[in-house]
């Protein structure tokens, strides 16, 4: 149990603190990295929750599709950041002042809500207790239980990508294409064409 | 002891962050989506302590769902900045009322 509170300590500190850098970074690069570094510290709260596949979900997809995105977006748009940050330091006493207020209001609801039902007893977080593993769970409620969601997801990704590409597909002007049709239905009346060249001329 | 209380500061906190930097670093726009990212992994933790804590597997469908949401949102979001980018040569926010939606 020690050694569970000792890992729990070190994936949330170091999850809260690469997410203080990711809005603090001065550098975008920085912020995509910590912001890997985050989502990594999370995937290893999930283990300690006995969410394993969640954890796989959130590395890969999270780290290896949609962090790695924001990397190639912030590499390949030349921004001038540093005129970006300008009024960072001008909204921090602010910024801060609202964070903290936030926190302890959060807080204060989570720690004092002890006489209602939900959560008053003080047992710790233990996985799900079943004969089967995490992924197999997942499975056996997901295409039954949770089918449609699951093919609404699907529908959103394609929704997604298809609006993606149209949004960033540009037509540039001079540029050559294939054209598939008019290369199927040619034949040689319209591919050949003759002509009477005269002696000592070009065409 | 770690119990859910625990979880549930770490996402409160890992939240406050994210409506921070939403907050601070007003006009760059990627910053901004990274700062959405964070909101939302803050809420996959809450969704997966509470599935520990009440021994249901469902919770974490629910994550599940909320990852391909997120996904989506910051490939759209991305594709939007690509082009106002495009157009504009600048990603600063207080501009982005010309796109006129």
């Amino acid at each position: 149990m020690v050694l569970y509170s000792l890992t729990f300590y070190l994936f949330s500190s170091v999850a809260v603190l690469s997410s203080l850098m990711v809005i603090s970074a001065k550098n975008p690069v920085h912020s995509v990295l910590f912001l890997i570094l985050s989502f990594v510290n999370a995937s290893g709260l999930f283990v300690l929750l006995g969410a394993e596949f969640l954890a796989m979900i959130l590395v890969v997809v999270y780290v290896g599709a949609v962090a790695v995105l924001f990397l190639f977006v912030v590499m390949m748009l030349d921004i001038n950041f540093v005129k970006l940050r300008e009024g960072f330091l001008q909204y921090l006493p602010f910024g801060a002042l609202l964070g903290i207020v936030l926190v302890i209001e959060l807080g204060i609801l989570f720690l004092t809500d002890r006489s209602s039902n939900i959560y008053n007893n003080q047992t710790p977080l233990q996985p799900i207790a079943n004969e089967v593993e995490n992924t197999k769970m997942i499975g056996q409620i997901l295409y039954t239980k949770y089918f449609y969601l699951f093919q609404i997801c699907g529908i959103i990704l394609l929704v997604a990508m298809i609006g993606s590409i149209t949004l960033t597909l540009r037509d540039k002007g001079g540029v050559k294409r294939q054209n598939i049709d008019s290369q199927n239905t040619v034949d040689a009346s319209t591919a050949i064409e003759k002509k009477k060249v005269k002696i000592g001329e070009g065409i | 002891m770690i119990t859910l209380e625990h979880y549930l500061f770490l996402g409160a906190i890992i939240f406050t962050l994210g409506v921070l930097g939403i907050f601070l670093n007003k006009k760059n726009l990627i910053i901004i989506l990274m700062s959405i990212e964070l909101i939302l992994l803050s809420v996959n933790i809450n969704f997966i302590a509470f599935s520990a804590y009440i021994n249901d597997i469902s919770g974490q469908i629910f994550a599940m769902l909320t990852l391909t949401v997120a996904a989506a949102e910051a490939a759209i979001g991305l594709a939007i900045l690509v082009v106002f980018f495009r157009n504009l040569g600048s990603i600063e926010v207080n501009k982005i009322n010309q796109l006129k939606g």
